[in-house]
């Protein structure tokens, strides 16, 4: 059974193209490009290609463009490095609905003498711009917020954040993750530091990750060790996988126009058609500003790990915020700064869409999913209630 | 994704049992949709009274929805003193094991069963207001108890796995601690009837009852078993010989070996096969 993959945010599929690129990088042309001799340094062109490759993709320089083993990695190092190059300044700012590899790094740094203001969203997912401001003080190091949403597609107003924080000459970091490829970055034009992204998400492997470092900006590495990357992260170049994140890059760049055209309309019909079809049912987060790829929808009165149980018999692999899926007894940390209900955060699912996907899937998801509700709801003690407090209102 | 046995998945996609008896002798409701499982069951007793019907509506995961269905199925043709002796594990190994963050599940079912039961001889459908220890989970100090004892639970993370409390704000984390302390002290000063066994001399026992209780039976048959492992309470073993091609040696594994060991070294240990 060949699956029917809509959970493009959880990882993706390497693009043929960019797997074509790294082969040759294992078995024929495995030289280190720090070697002398030309065999190792016929692989030094092709990562320094690489490295403009992503440079154009963020609208960066290339020397602003360090490799990195995953986003996690970025994340870490973007921090940490913040923090060292201030250390009299012991504040940071970073939102509720932060990815763990900020999130869990900013609790555990709050164990070590720093003040980490978490701040809340409401109830589409959405910053309060004025909190933000008033949250920036002069003893702040770094802010660091996501671009995109990861569980809904909401996205911040990253470009607005960092000139707020430029204005009082605090650091800025973005997880932009989920938003590279998906929507268009231009970092010469922003006043953002530091960025982390990650292969794995845009169609390149997985073990591979980018910290962008602006020019200019105090850098401490996070990995010591070789020279590599200019000294600012030790350890062999990942070759292979730093071409084929190259390829991955110009790909995305040359396909941002089917993400927003094709792949929203796929999701746009996915999504309405689910709304219409299936009763009380509901969107989580800002449908405005929002990711092409991602929907968030909650069934109301049924719980999700039922739900992606009954589609995995499909074949259709899709995520829940649901609590029973992520092995702790409490819904999405996103779901829950939201403030949306249990009763509809238990339900809740995730697609997340790319170019790979088709009419057809959609077409095969929008046929079986309403039947799977049916059937967890016709087993669900709060159905019928649920059904007779619609009527009533 | 969770490893759940082939019979959790089975009594979650084809679950037994499921709907509401109208006119149930016994009727019982616990968990809530905040709490993210709920579980609606219903009984109706035969001229014998015996269990004639049994049903559910489950709110939850695939687990919870297997354990109700689960449930619902053991105790058909049992007489309400029998189905009162009904625990968690039962309804755990009726199901192959459940992983220990679901356990809780199985914990549902038995409090579904009791309060049926307690409902059937007269009490209200929904259980007496009583102490809660837990707020975001409402679970009470009487099943945090409970579980302690049943499974003799000795970490806080163990009774958040088992009846979910503490999984929340876990404010209460000091209060769970103190009613294991409690719980450990009053077991160890009533040590009676089930000392707590080291896994080496666990081990050791099942080696040894293997040894002379089973093989000799086995040979006799031209089969022989071997002990791969001990994982908790799980046994697992494999079977050589006649054994290895013979179609009952399920059965035989379940009736005789299980439940030589289980009547020998510990009450709740579970056989299982594996290709070694």
């Amino acid at each position: 059974m060949k699956p029917v993959y809509l959970d493009n945010n959880a990882t993706t599929q390497v693009a043929p193209e960019v797997l074509e690129a790294m082969l040759p990088y294992f078995c024929q042309l495995y030289g280190n490009p720090s070697s002398m001799h030309s065999f190792g340094g016929q692989v030094m062109q092709q990562v320094r290609k690489a490295r403009e490759q992503l440079a154009a993709l963020l609208g960066a320089s290339p020397q602003e463009i360090i490799f990195t083993s995953c986003g996690t990695e970025s994340d870490n190092a973007a921090i940490r490095s913040a923090l060292a190059s201030s250390p009299d300044k012991k504040h940071i700012v970073t939102s509720r609905v932060e990815h763990p590899a900020v999130r869990a790094l900013c609790a555990h740094l709050a164990t070590q003498g720093y003040r980490v203001t978490e701040l809340p969203v409401d109830g589409e997912g959405r910053l309060d711009m004025q909190q933000y401001r008033r949250a920036l003080t002069t003893d702040t190091a770094i802010v660091s917020l996501m671009w995109a949403n990861n569980e809904t597609g909401v996205i911040f107003p990253i470009e607005k954040a960092a000139q707020m924080a430029r204005e009082r000459r605090i650091l800025f970091h973005t997880d932009a993750v989920q938003a590279v490829g998906k929507i268009p970055i231009n970092l010469a034009d922003t006043p953002i530091d530091m960025l982390s992204l990650s292969g794995h998400k845009l169609h390149a492997p997985k073990g591979i990750g980018v910290l962008y470092v602006r020019k200019g900006t105090k850098f401490s590495p996070f990995l010591v060790g070789g020279h590599q990357e200019r000294g600012r992260r030790g350890g062999t170049e990942a070759t292979s996988s730093i071409i084929g994140l190259g390829v991955a890059a110009e790909l995305a760049q040359k396909k941002m126009d089917i993400e927003n055209t094709f792949v929203k309309g796929l999701r746009d019909r996915l999504e309405n058609t689910i709304l219409n079809t299936v009763a009380n049912t509901k969107v989580n987060g800002d449908r405005e500003n929002r990711l092409p790829n991602t929907t968030n929808i909650s069934f109301e009165f049924v719980e999700g790990e039922g739900i992606l149980l009954m589609m995995d018999e499909f074949g259709i692999c899709a995520s829940s915020g649901s609590a029973c899926t992520s092995g702790s007894l409490q819904p999405s940390h996103v779901l829950r700064a939201m403030g949306i209900p249990f009763t509809m955060a238990h339900g809740s699912i995730r697609f997340s869409l790319s170019v790979y996907n088709t009419d057809e899937e959609m077409d095969f998801v929008i046929e079986k999913l309403p039947p799977i509700i049916d059937t967890l709801r016709n087993m669900s003690p709060y159905w019928k209630t649920g059904a007779q407090l619609c009527r009533e209102a | 994704m969770w490893d759940y046995t082939d019979k959790v998945k089975d009594h979650f996609l084809n679950p037994r049992n499921v709907g509401e008896i109208e006119d149930p002798d016994g009727v019982a409701e616990v968990g809530s949709i905040a709490c993210g499982d709920a579980l609606k069951f219903t009984f109706k007793l035969d001229e014998n009274g015996r269990i004639k019907e049994a049903k559910f509506k489950t709110f939850g995961c695939a687990s919870a929805i297997a354990s109700a269905s689960a449930m619902t199925e053991m105790i058909k043709g049992m007489t309400v003193e029998e189905a009162a002796k009904v625990t968690n594990q039962d309804i755990a190994n009726y199901l192959g094991g459940l992983p220990q963050e679901k356990m809780h599940c199985s914990v549902m079912g038995r409090e579904a069963l009791e309060q049926a039961i307690a409902n059937f001889k007269g009490a209200p459908v929904r259980a007496e207001e009583e102490k809660i220890v837990c707020e975001c989970f409402g679970v009470t100090e009487k099943e945090i108890e409970r579980a302690i004892r049943e499974n003799r639970l000795t970490t806080v993370e163990e009774v958040t796995n088992y009846t979910k409390a503490g999984g929340g704000c876990e404010n209460c984390h000091p209060i769970i601690q103190e009613i294991i302390d409690r719980e450990l002290s009053q077991m160890s000063e009533a040590p009676a009837e089930r000392p707590k066994l080291s896994n080496i001399r666990k081990i050791k026992m099942i080696e040894e009852t293997l040894e002379r209780e089973i093989r000799p039976a086995l040979k006799h048959d031209g089969g022989d078993i071997e002990l791969v492992d001990v994982v908790g309470n799980r046994v697992l073993v494999a079977t050589r010989g006649a054994c290895a091609s013979c179609q009952a040696s399920d059965q035989t594994l379940k009736n005789f070996v299980e439940a030589k060991l289980r009547e020998l070294v510990w009450p709740e240990l579970v056989v299982e096969e594996v290709s070694a």
